[in-house]
Parts: structure tokens; sequence; C-alpha cells
């Protein structure tokens, strides 16, 4: 499959990023609002983290047996009158999805926000097949006015600001006065809302994404706070879910504890507005609902991931807290990570998907800081699954020559415990020698690369083992 | 093989499993069967006044509004009222629900309508299914009594849920949905609302009424 992807080129992304006043304007907003919102949401809730541990054990739980959950799921749907059909990969998803959508010679398709209509890229082939594809949820409508892809898991127009919204709006909105007023935020809201009501209204298939599968039900889950999920599933003939295998749970007891997680990570709200349990097409007492039901199940390289050490990563739920909490991606936002899935997530997620030779750079874009792994609701160790493609990424020799020497130098240290500890001395006492005036050096040797944008801060002269031998030696004294 | 054939292939692959392990197969019947409850938070935990009492803030936390009336008989005053403060015209639509059915409209101005939205209905009113207290959430269940685009199409949303009907936890509501509809069953939707409609895709600004209700006011009643 070709993956449209810009992933090998992650350091000119970083580069540009750093460099985009716009993006760095609206990036503020993350860092801003989120954490605060998790934490607040975090301390409100006095069972949060044995909730946290319960959603682990759920997730880790299912995975063990998710060939017999699906098979139970499947039967479900089924028996409530649904279909269910299954993708090995990218392309049989987009003709599943197109053949369903030609059987009911739909014209426009409304679409729900889903993460893995992105990865199989529908919205292209419906298109390119004479279908318009419509997004709703007010985020991805505009990055699909601006041909984007999303910034973020969650909030998928997070790296724009309101005045790109207006300027897009104008250019698209033709049919609507060219005088009138979008200077607040709240009339773009009202615009979009008039615009896509009537796309809900006109719409042949909606597609919706799933957040979770039920395997005791058959149920399909999402949450919205717009409410565009449900327009796009309610209205049209034709409900379409849009799912990957790892979004199975168990029973509705199991999902009400991944739900009390979900939204207190993402956007710190005790549930999000709209949560929404779909089994089956409407049924004949209904007055309201879709007549056909199907549910495309995607797997595209997630089974090859069980039982190694990336099965933990299939536990993840879509929250977006690691990206919310990860200096890298505050720097540089969702785009430069090249693909569908930014952030912590995305650095481990995307090599799986597409492969380390093309994604290895996003394991590397990160600081080791642990504030990731620290609020995922389901408890991946994100951290440690960067340093696995690392690994890999070292041995499969695409690492490039420099980098390798280097490690492979310091490695020849570090395993000659006597030698390393003489070249430190040698090097601190050096350099605390030499940078004592100051206390910081604006050049080092072979250090071009941090001094350029930063001075070094000149050791204090001791290294951290000398320092360390010392201060044990007081205390016990 | 069959794509389908060929993912259980694989994930079997991977898990090292056949599929067929008796010991697998019964922890998944006996969970499928047992449904374990997990975790609930104390907060919900609580009977009688406190927990109607739990109910009300949490609704106002999710920026809805509510009201109490003491029985079925006051609700179409209520609502009368509740529009007329608002400046929102004296139309309403609603299901086929015999609870909001027989209540005494001819009491109000009000022009009622009936059946599903269309799209154009500034205001409808719906009947809960039930209530949780834990998070001030409205358990909706899509049937002819209380169409599912009731819920999403009208401006302002108005949603009648008995007192007895409000539970402190979401467990507490599945259970009683599998009372009604059978285990492993389920209605087509299920609509779980908490609050009006909202995004924040602008810059993180939180703004009211994206595509579903711009309002929501809740109505609890007590009998």
């Amino acid at each position: 499959m070709t993956v449209h992807s810009t992933s090998p080129q992650f350091k000119q992304n970083a580069a540009r990023a750093l460099n985009d006043v716009q993006l760095q304007k609206a990036l503020g907003n993350v860092k801003q609002g989120f954490i605060d919102k998790r934490q607040m949401a975090a301390d409100k809730l006095p069972e949060f983290e044995a909730l946290r541990d319960s959603a682990r054990d759920i997730k880790n739980h299912t995975l063990e047996h998710l060939d017999l959950y699906l098979e139970s799921y499947e039967e479900k749907v089924k028996a409530s009158g649904g279909h269910v059909h299954f993708a090995r990969d990218a392309a049989e998803a987009r003709d599943i999805i197109l053949n369903i959508c030609r059987e009911t010679n739909a014209r426009t398709v409304t679409k729900g926000k889903s993460m893995i209509s992105e990865e199989i890229e529908i919205n292209h082939h419906l298109e390119a097949n004479g279908i318009t594809p419509v997004e709703t949820d007010l985020g991805e409508y505009i990055i699909q006015l601006r041909n984007e892809l999303p910034s973020h898991i969650i909030a998928p127009a997070v790296h724009l600001n309101a005045t790109q919204v207006e300027e897009d709006f104008r250019r698209v909105h033709t049919h609507l006065d060219a005088k009138r007023d979008l200077s607040e935020p709240v009339q773009l809201l009202t615009e979009a809302r008039a615009v896509l009501r009537e796309r809900f209204l006109a719409a042949d298939v909606g597609i919706t994404g799933a957040n979770f599968l039920v395997a005791e039900t058959g149920t399909s889950i999402i949450v919205t706070n717009e409410g565009n999920g449900d327009l796009t599933q309610i209205l049209p003939k034709t409900h379409i879910v849009l799912a990957s295998i790892e979004k199975l749970v168990p029973t509705l007891e199991d999902v009400s504890q991944l739900l009390r997680v979900l939204a207190r990570s993402a956007t710190g709200q005790e549930l999000s507005v709209y949560t929404t349990f779909s089994t089956g097409p409407r049924r004949s007492t209904d007055a309201d609902g879709p007549e056909n039901y199907h549910v495309v199940i995607l797997d595209n390289g997630r089974s090859s991931m069980l039982g190694t050490a990336f099965e933990e990563m299939l536990r993840c739920i879509r929250c977006g807290a690691c990206m919310n909490h990860c200096p890298v991606y505050h720097a540089v936002g969702g785009h430069a990570y090249g693909w569908v899935y930014p952030g912590p997530m995305g650095a481990v997620l995307t090599p799986s998907l597409i492969g380390v030779d093309k994604a290895g750079h996003l394991p590397n874009a990160s600081t080791f800081c642990g504030r990731c792994e620290s609020v995922c609701p389901v408890r991946i160790p994100l951290p440690k699954l960067m340093r696995h493609w690392r690994e890999r990424e070292f041995e499969r020799h695409l690492t490039p020559a420099t980098v390798r020497s280097g490690l492979q130098l310091w490695g020849f240290f570090a395993k000659r415990p006597t030698l390393y500890r003489f070249a430190t001395r040698a090097a601190m006492g050096a350099l605390g020698f030499a940078g004592r005036q100051r206390g910081r050096f604006s050049w080092l040797p072979m250090a071009k690369g941090w001094t350029k944008y930063r001075d070094f801060p000149a050791p204090q002269g001791e290294t951290f083992q000398q320092r360390w031998k010392r201060e044990r030696k007081g205390a016990r004294a | 093989m069959s794509a389908r054939d060929d993912i259980f292939a694989n994930i079997r692959r991977s898990l090292g499993v056949k599929g067929s392990e008796t010991i697998r197969q019964q922890i998944v019947t006996d969970r499928l069967e047992r449904s374990p409850k997990g975790v609930i938070p104390k907060r919900g935990q609580v009977s009688g006044e406190e927990r109607i009492a739990l109910f009300k803030t949490m609704v106002e936390t999710s920026l809805a509004t509510v009201t109490e009336v003491a029985s079925a008989a006051e609700v179409p005053q209520s609502i009368a009222l509740f529009l007329r403060n608002h400046n929102l015209p004296a139309s309403l639509r609603m299901g086929d629900d015999p609870r909001l059915k027989s209540m005494p409209w001819s009491d109000t101005t009000l022009e009622i309508a009936h059946g599903p939205s269309e799209g154009r209905d500034l205001n409808a009113v719906s009947h809960a299914f039930g209530g949780i207290a834990e998070s001030g959430t409205l358990a909706m269940v899509s049937s002819a009594d209380n169409p599912s685009t009731l819920n999403f199409l009208p401006d302002n949303h108005i949603i009648v849920v008995s007192a007895k009907d409000i539970a402190s936890d979401y467990e507490s509501v599945w259970n009683r949905v599998r009372f009604a509809y059978g285990k492993g069953s389920m209605p087509r939707t299920v609509n779980w609302i908490t609050g009006p409609s909202r995004s924040g895709d602008i810059e993180q600004t939180l703004l009211l009424g994206a595509h579903g209700p711009r309002r929501l006011h809740v109505i609890v009643v007590r009998e």
C-alpha cells in the first residue's frame, strides 16, 4: 500500500514548524488548556488512579482473548440485523466502503470524526469515485477545507487560529454575504452549524468511527461533544462504522470503566456530552434511525503487534493526553510527525503501521521525560516502547553513521567502568576549570548542535559518581 | 483465505493459541455472562434526596439547566414557563411517549407536534429512560416514543426524568436496560447526554451549540 507520509522528513518538518509563527501561537492553547483541565478532573475523582488500573486490565484481558471476543461481537451484530466486514488492510477497507456506498447509490456521505478513516485515506477514494465526503466535526471540517491532515487526535485543527478559519470560510462559503462579520469564534461556529445542517439532512450514508465495540451486545460506541457523530448516523439510510480490531471490550460494565477515564484524560470533562451506543439498524417500532448498519473491522498490521512488546500500544483509547503533555509536541505540533498519529502515541504506533524505516525519526523525537506515561489512562509505557523502536532502528542499521559511531564510542567507555570514571573525571575537571569564570559555554567542540541555540552550563568540576560517593560517606559519618 | 479468516488466523498465531482451548472459552463466556463491575466511584453511592441533589448539581456542572416539579401534571406549565423566559416560540415537538402524551398540554397555549424531527424544529421534549447522579447524565433509548432525532436536531431540548429513575451509576442503568431488553440485547440507540452540544475546536475556546441543542433543560418529576 502506498502511504502518503512525510514521517521520513521529520527533522525538516520540525525545523519548519519551529519557525511557523501562526503555528507557534496556536500551540500555546495546548499547553495552557489541556493539562490543567485533566489534572482538575483527576483530582475531583478519588478513584481515578484505581480506574486507570482497571482500564489497563480490561484492555489487557481483551487483547489476550481478542479472537473470542471478536467472534462474540460479530455474532451479536448479525443477530441485531447488522453486517460485519473484515479488512486486512486500507485498500480492502476502502473497497468495502465504496461498495456499500454504490449499493445505496450514495452521492454524499457525512462523516463523524474517525482517525482510522484518515489511516485508510477514505475521503480521497470516495472523491475519486464521484462520491462527496463531508467531514462534520468542526475541526475536521476546517481541515478538510484546507486539505490537511488532523494535527491532533481529538482537536484536529488545534494548529490553526481563528483568523485562518475565517479566511477559509470566506473562501469556501461563497453563497453567503461577503460583508458578514466573522470576527468572533462563535460566528464561525454558527456559520459551520448552518452549512453542515443542510449536509446532514441531504446525506445518503453516514460514516462514523468507534471508540469501543462491545462483545456482549454487538454495540459500537462513539463519544462527541458536538453531536455531529449522532446526526451522521441517525439521519442517512445507511450507517457505516469503521473500527479497528483493538476497539473491542467485553461488556457494558467494562466500557463504563473506560469511559470514566477517557473524557477526563482527554478534555477534563466528567463525560463527553454525547456517548452513543448503537446496535444494528433501526427497529420496526423505531421512528427514526438508519435502515442499514455495517461495521468494517480493520486490521492493517495490528494483529501482528499482538504477542510482541508493542501489544501494549493496542490498549490506547485515543484520548490525546500523551501529546497534550509532550514537550516535543508542544514545540513542533502534530503535522511534523508526518502521518495520521502524532505525539508519543504516534511515535510508537506509526513505525508499527508504516515501518520503522519510514518512521524511525519519531521515536527519537522524545526527551524521555516520562510525562506521557504518567498521564496515560491505560498506562502504556510509551518511553519504553520508543526505546524498543530505537533499538530496532539501530539493529537494522537505519541510524545515521555519525549517531552510530557516537553510540559505539559511548558504549566502549560504558562497558569499562574504570576507564569511564577516569575519562569523565578528566573531562568534568577540565570543563569545570575552563568554565569557572562564566559558569557556561557559548561554544564547545563537537557540541554545535546544542550551543547554536543555547549556552551549555559548565560542570562544577566533579562527576555525579564522585559526588554520590562523597555524600554517601558524609551521610554515614 | 477470506480476509476474515486471515485476520483471525493472524491474531491466533500472534497470541500463540488455537481458539479451541476450553479454558479460554470458559473465561470469555463467564465474563460475558457475569459482566463483573469494576471500580465504582463512591461519589454516586448515595440514595434518596441526596442522590437527586447530586444529580441536579452534576447536571448544572455540565452547563445544562434543571428544575423540579411535584407531579407529571405540572410539566406542561413548567415547559411553557421555560420557553417564555427564554423568549422562545410556544411550539414543541415530542414522540409518542404515553407519559408525555397523558400530560395536560391543553392547560398551556403550546403548539404541539408529534413524531421525529426533520431538522426545522426549535423546541422538543423527550422522556428519559433514566438519569445518572454520578455525572448528571441522561440516558435515552430510541423508539417511536422518544425518537433519537429529537435529542439532536432542535435548538432547545427539554428532557423529563422521573426522580425514581435517577440511578447512582452507569452500571445500575445497564441493569435496567438488560431487564427491559434482555441480556445481550440493546435498543438501536442508547444516548447518554451530559449537557448541551459544544465545541472547543476553534482556538480551544468552549462554545455551546455546535451541531446539537444549544440549550438543554432537565425537568425532574418527583411524583
